[in-house]
């Protein structure tokens, strides 16, 4: 590893360890406290913490092909854990945490509002466990460990989308749904891995990549990667396996779904990456075949019918849960098109998409603070009963659709570039048709919420229209304005994206 | 045919148990009987791992106290393999932990509607919306 810029050489050495041991053993800690704003403390610190790490970790993979790999225990790999840091998962990683600590913030007062006193510590507690899963399924190098962390991520999250129930009981069914659902979209995981450990005898990705490129034709490596493209596809809301999510986006609390939004899927997309280019190669047939006539379509008719169900929603946090289905159409048919550049632009749209996806979820979690509404119908002239909280709003819609200057134009661009450079053009078509129906459905909201007179609150929460506090109105901005700043200096993104996707494809795990 | 099957008994069976367990799993409407479905589809993959780490003629993977004393191990001596085992056990313990994510959601679900049957709480949900006018 290289200078550390941050923190002391001494931490920096175990960045990739803390950065996931912190907040799974804080998270206890936080279970055992009686007050819910110490739980949040702990919670933040451990973000605050993962972020340190991940910008330690992100400058350290800055250089060509650069790998920090950590061997955990001290068990040399292939034999013991390897924690693998590459172009790629360190701008997750990045990602993962910075939106942690923005959405913490978030979370102060709309937990508080919307969660039981005597369960905000154990709801922060789910959280932290959320989170180091999700930074544990980004980091490793380990199959195996690869899906406990993913159940751990899981657990969690099935926890805190459940505390959602105190205002609609229906959180409860979403839940029991996304488990049944996401436990059987892991254990299709797990039997990948399993024939694929029949095939190579390892679990360490970096050597299975090696033994299965020796491999060529094997039947049992192929099903393996059916079960795992399958397994994860259901994770990451592949579109015919995506029924989970806009239930469980609808009804969690409003920091949850913000959380969940801009990480949990993307946290996903980036696994089938992982495994398509790094521990297969691309150039077996198989993968190949599996990502153009499997992925592709799949991908397109997610963008469109997706996008078309969103129309017909009633319920706004609803309408951008089926948006975000389309979404990660948009990402995996980058992924789908296999080129550095497809999978630029994929990578890149992951990145945008968490901006303008966690500035929605928490203007419509403003919202809800102060007039307790979540249908469009209400929404009506909450913009200028709210301006501040409507024009982050607007930014983020504009930026979903990909109106120029906003960050979602870039990832967009790039991606329509990617399709035309392989003669895609019916990949281009389908682009700009969803990008039409994003119009039309973020048009709804916007006509809502500004061309209607202010509204007479009716049936308040709390009697009153609370005003909104700054700790959801500068997180808010922070996400509204990285959308512009990012759409008009994008350069940032855009070779972050360029290295993860080199990262994947040349470099990677296995060479 | 009978001889494939009996090379391939194990394989059978773990697929006939993963096959009941997803349809368990789809075709009943009782939440806790989904569960059940759930934990049936789970252990068949554990048997999964726990036959593939069976080496034929091999001892169980446990060195013996005195030969590593008198420095005799045989190189040649077969054991099975243990890391599906201990692989197994993590899943196990991840599956149980999802069960009782899974019984305690049942718990709540049945607090919050009064019944676990699924087309009950459908109609429930349908009809608050209905009353709503969501």
């Amino acid at each position: 590893m290289s200078d550390p810029i941050l923190l002391p050489a001494a931490l920096a050495a175990h960045a990739p360890a803390l950065l996931v041991a912190v907040p799974l053993i804080l998270s206890t800690v936080a279970a055992a406290q009686p007050s819910g704003r110490f739980a949040w403390a702990l919670a933040f610190i451990s973000a605050a913490v993962a972020f340190f790490c991940a910008i330690e970790l992100f400058a350290a993979t800055r250089g060509e092909y650069a790998i920090v790999s950590y061997a955990m225990g001290g068990w040399e790999p292939p034999f013991g854990i390897e924690f693998r840091i590459d172009g790629l998962n360190a701008a997750l990683l990045l990602l993962l945490s910075a939106t942690a600590l923005v959405t913490l913030v978030f979370g102060f007062s709309t937990v508080e509002d919307e969660v039981d006193p005597d369960k905000r510590s154990l709801f922060y507690s789910a959280f932290m466990l959320c989170f180091s899963g999700l930074s544990g399924v980004a980091i490793t190098g380990d199959a195996f460990n690869l899906f406990v962390f993913l159940e751990i991520s899981s657990i969690g999250t099935y926890a805190i989308i459940a505390m959602g129930w105190s205002n609609d009981r229906r959180a409860l069914t979403a839940s029991f749904n996304y488990l049944v659902m996401g436990t059987i979209g892991a254990t299709f995981f797990v039997i990948g891995i399993g024939f694929l450990y029949m095939a190579t005898g390892t679990l360490n990705m970096a050597d299975m990549a090696a033994r299965i490129a020796e491999l060529p034709g094997n039947r049992v490596v192929e099903v393996g990667f059916a079960f795992i493209l399958v397994g994860i596809g259901l994770k990451a809301a592949l579109f015919p396996l995506h029924l989970w999510l806009p239930n469980a986006y609808a009804f969690a609390p409003s920091f949850v779904t913000t959380f969940l939004a801009a990480t949990a899927t993307k946290v996903a997309f980036y696994v089938i990456i992982r495994f398509s280019f790094d521990v297969f190669a691309i150039d077996s047939g198989f993968v190949q075949n599996a990502l153009t006539y499997v992925v592709t379509p799949l991908a397109i008719a997610g963008m469109i019918i997706a996008s078309a169900q969103a129309l017909f929603q009633a319920d706004a946090r609803r309408l951008l849960a089926y948006s975000s289905v389309a979404q990660v159409g948009y990402m995996l048919l980058g992924l789908g098109i296999a080129t550095a550049a497809g999978v630029t632009a994929g990578a890149l749209h992951l990145l945008n998409h968490a901006l303008m996806k966690g500035a929605l979820f928490m203007a419509l979690g403003a919202f809800f603070y102060s007039y307790g509404v979540r249908r469009i119908d209400d929404l009506k002239g909450l913009g200028q009963a709210m301006p501040a909280v409507g024009g982050a709003f607007t930014i983020g819609a504009l930026s979903l659709i990909g109106v120029p200057f906003t960050a979602g134009f870039i990832s967009k661009f790039y991606l329509i570039q990617a399709a035309l450079q392989n003669g895609w053009w019916w990949a281009v078509v389908a682009i700009l048709a969803a990008s039409v129906l994003a119009v039309f459905y973020c048009y709804r909201m916007l006509v809502a919420l500004w061309v209607n007179p202010k509204p007479e609150p009716e049936h308040l929460p709390n009697g009153h229209v609370r005003k909104v506090p700054l700790t959801i109105l500068v997180p808010l901005y922070v996400f509204a304005l990285a959308n512009l700043y990012f759409g008009i200096n994008s350069e940032f993104m855009v070779d972050m994206a360029r290295i993860a996707a080199e990262a994947a494809i040349n470099g990677g795990v296995g060479r | 045919m009978i001889e494939m099957l009996g090379e391939r008994f194990t394989y059978a069976v773990i697929i006939i148990l993963m096959m009941v367990g997803l349809y368990a799993l789809i075709a009943t409407g009782n939440l806790v009987k989904r569960m059940v479905g759930l934990t049936i589809f789970q252990t068949s993959v554990f048997l999964l791992y726990i036959s593939m780490g069976k080496v034929f003629g091999g001892a169980p993977p446990i060195l013996p106290y005195y030969e590593i004393k008198n420095d005799s191990l045989d190189p040649t001596a077969l054991y099975s393999n243990p890391l599906p085992h201990v692989l197994i056990l993590t899943a196990i313990v991840v599956g149980v932990a999802t069960l009782a994510m899974g019984l305690a959601l049942v718990v709540r679900i049945r607090e919050a509607y009064g019944t676990i049957e699924d087309d009950d709480i459908a109609e429930a949900d349908y009809s608050l919306e209905l009353e709503k006018g969501v």
